[in-house]
């Protein structure tokens, strides 16, 4: 995973709570067998006035000209801001893919559903809670134009032009997306551990392994 | 130190704790499916690792398999490249698969605990965010990621952070068609859906206690709609005896081994919640979902949000947007919604139990004349034959509903089974979100007595009134 970049760029903001994993990416989508490529229907539902799929050429779709991602002012976002409760429903980590490949690198709300949450940071997608008062800086300062924000990952800090927002962030997610760490390789040091402790099931409760 | 039940499965499988809070969890069964796999697979060839456990992985094709037509396979070409990758993964692999023609395939959360091969105390996890059904078997179970699928592939395990305890405890009893779909509907319009996130819940109480592990599954999936990834009921009786002389559940002397075991798998008398929130039901009837959210629940008696109500202020927009986007208006009653389909099926509502009240409600009354269409999916080809058996298909076919073979079908219209735009359903699935079961389509969640009663009259009804 490559490492996370502190991100200087325009927020854009979307105000909406409970914006759930099928909204983001709907399931026509998830047919495809690879991650890449989920960028052009980030949204879709909401992005064109027409139905797609998968494969189609999505340029030649009818779009919404109201999609807050076609404000010229979110042009080039790579942050975005959301309500409560972003990425509730289906654990599709194709939601985290579609942000990604739109070009997004942090989310900003006030809160995550868990699953989403999670896999964010196996990507290097950065998500970040706020509570209400700093969302409600960043929102307010949002509409105004030319407005640029950086995000920094090591200072926990989101800073703009007037002011500037510290955000929580736990220190092993922290790391993860610092380093880029690839989770698998770290647990993968720990196979005697596993091993061990498997070997103790077989006894304890052999009626696990009963695949 | 006294133990909540989810306290004793997480200690259970515990095997390291970092420095930074966070631990590694074992896992004990992996459920598979073809949507969320693929990558997964490929994650892993690419970094040439080999799959750490093949024993504990069952794989079935279920989100996107047709539910009619099956003879010649799948004929959606890009269904059918997903559904290939997953036999040829499992081929590849040697791992525990049930294809589209064995009897056993079916919704990978019927699947499991129909084929014993989910046990309580067991961790299980799936790239599917209801797992969390399997916790009405005392099993820690709860939705992956793509990249945590390929995690406990390699590893055969998770890094977890310990959620927070919490128990939901239900005052009164069940009453005549409450169901456990009515029962979760009402707990998420109470706590919203995310009011469980974070916590690991436990549902307790004696209404919990008199509820069929089938009912408790219904539960349990809804888990995850409160925001909770986990919802947990303890082992009693019923648990022990739905499990006994499954197929891949323990025999004989191993069996009693494992019980006693498994009754050890409940909260301690005194043990600690970090929130505990009481439900009653003594008074509550059929739920239905009138918005976009499954919190934007009420009762069937019920009547739209007024918009003028204090309670309602922060919410405007998002009622506006729901209203909207569902065609229905302020303080309209539910009962008066008019509907275009019916959807009787999920991994929330498709087994045995589900069918027979279905059957019940609609038993010599057709369909009525504005329905389009009503399909009834059972979870699993063995849920399939046993309503067979019983008689229930032509019950349902001769009300004029369609009877299909299993799969996830229009709960979130992968396949052919979905709703065209501003069509209307009453579905017994587990979400209303705005174009889960096809674009611009319109879902009212219920269970599946209000969807049948609804179906017979072309709009909700009162279940109890019939």
């Amino acid at each position: 995973m490559k490492k996370f970049e502190e991100i200087k760029s325009v927020a854009a903001y979307i105000d909406r709570k409970n914006i759930d994993t099928d909204a983001i990416i709907p399931k026509q989508y998830l047919k495809s067998v690879t991650r890449e490529g989920f960028g052009e229907t980030l949204f879709d539902d909401w992005r064109y006035l027409e139905p797609g799929n998968l494969g189609d050429n999505h340029s030649l779709r009818k779009k919404n000209p109201d999609f807050f991602l076609y404000n010229p002012k979110y042009s080039g976002a790579k942050i975005l801001i959301a309500g409560d409760n972003f990425g509730c429903g289906s654990s599709r980590e194709h939601a985290v893919w579609a942000l990604m490949d739109f070009g997004f690198n942090a989310v900003i709300s006030t809160s995550f559903a868990d699953i989403f949450y999670n896999n964010c940071f196996k990507n290097g997608l950065l998500p970040i809670v706020l509570n209400s008062e700093n969302f409600e800086k960043i929102t307010s300062s949002v509409s105004r134009e030319n407005n640029i924000f950086t995000v920094n990952l090591n200072d926990q800090l989101i800073s703009c032009v007037d002011f500037e927002v510290q955000f929580e962030i736990d220190k092993r997610r922290k790391e993860v997306l610092a380093e880029g760490i690839d989770d698998i390789s770290e647990t993968l040091k720990l196979s005697n551990k596993i091993k061990e402790y498997e070997n103790k099931k077989f006894v304890k409760t052999p009626w696990i392994f009963n695949g | 130190m006294k133990k909540t039940l989810y306290d004793k499965l997480w200690d259970e499988h515990h095997i390291h704790s970092y420095d930074n809070g966070y631990s590694l969890i074992y896992i004990d069964k992996h459920l598979i499916h073809e949507v969320t796999s693929p990558q997964a697979f490929e994650g892993l060839r690419q970094a040439e690792r080999d799959i750490w456990s093949k024993k504990s992985i069952m794989a079935v094709p279920d989100h996107n398999v047709p539910t009619t037509l099956r003879e010649g396979g799948i004929k959606d070409p890009i269904s059918k490249i997903q559904v290939d990758a997953l036999n040829k993964n499992c081929k590849n692999n040697d791992l525990l698969k049930f294809d589209l023609e064995d009897i056993r395939q079916g919704i990978v959360h019927v699947v499991g605990p129909e084929q014993g091969i989910i046990l309580p105390g067991m961790t299980v996890v799936c790239g599917d965010s209801h797992t969390s059904t399997h916790g009405a078997l005392a099993a820690l179970a709860f939705g992956i990621g793509t990249s945590e699928v390929e995690h406990v592939l390699a590893t055969q395990c998770l890094l977890q952070k310990k959620s927070l305890n919490m128990n939901i405890n239900i005052i009164g009893e069940m009453s005549e068609h409450f169901y456990s779909k009515d029962l979760a509907l009402l707990i998420i319009s109470k706590i919203g859906t995310a009011g469980g996130t974070g916590c690991a819940i436990e549902y307790t109480g004696s209404a919990i206690r008199n509820l069929s592990m089938e009912a408790r599954m219904t539960l349990c999936n809804m888990t995850i709609e409160a925001g909770a990834t986990t919802g947990l009921v303890a082992v009693d009786e019923k648990t022990i005896s739905y499990v006994d002389k499954k197929p891949y559940s323990p025999k004989e002397e191993d069996f009693l081994e494992a019980k006693k075991y498994w009754k050890e798998l409940v909260s301690d008398e005194g043990a600690i919640y970090n929130k505990t929130i009481d439900v009653d039901i003594s008074k509550s009837g059929p739920m239905i979902t009138w918005g976009t959210s499954p919190e934007m629940a009420v009762n069937i008696d019920g009547k739209l949000p007024d918009l003028e109500d204090e309670m309602y202020v922060s919410k405007k927009q998002d009622l506006l947007n729901a209203f909207s986007y569902m065609g229905l208006k302020e303080k309209q009653n539910v009962n008066s919604i008019e509907l275009d389909k019916i959807f009787i099926g999920s991994c929330t509502n498709s087994r045995i139990e589900d069918l027979r009240v279905v059957a019940d409600i609609v038993k010599n009354k057709k369909i009525a004349n504005n329905i389009k269409s009503a399909i009834i999916v059972p979870g699993s080809g063995l849920v399939k034959e046993k309503a067979e058996k019983e008689g229930l298909d032509k019950v349902f076919l001769k009300s004029g509903f369609e009877w299909r073979s299993p799969g996830c079908s229009m709960c979130l219209g992968m396949n052919d089974d979905k709703l065209n735009e501003y069509e209307r359903c009453a579905s017994t699935s587990n979400r209303n979100f705005e174009g889960r079961q096809g674009r611009l389509g319109r879902t009212h969640l219920v269970s599946p007595a209000t969807a049948a009663a609804a179906a017979i009259h072309g709009h909700f009804v009162d279940v109890r009134d019939i």
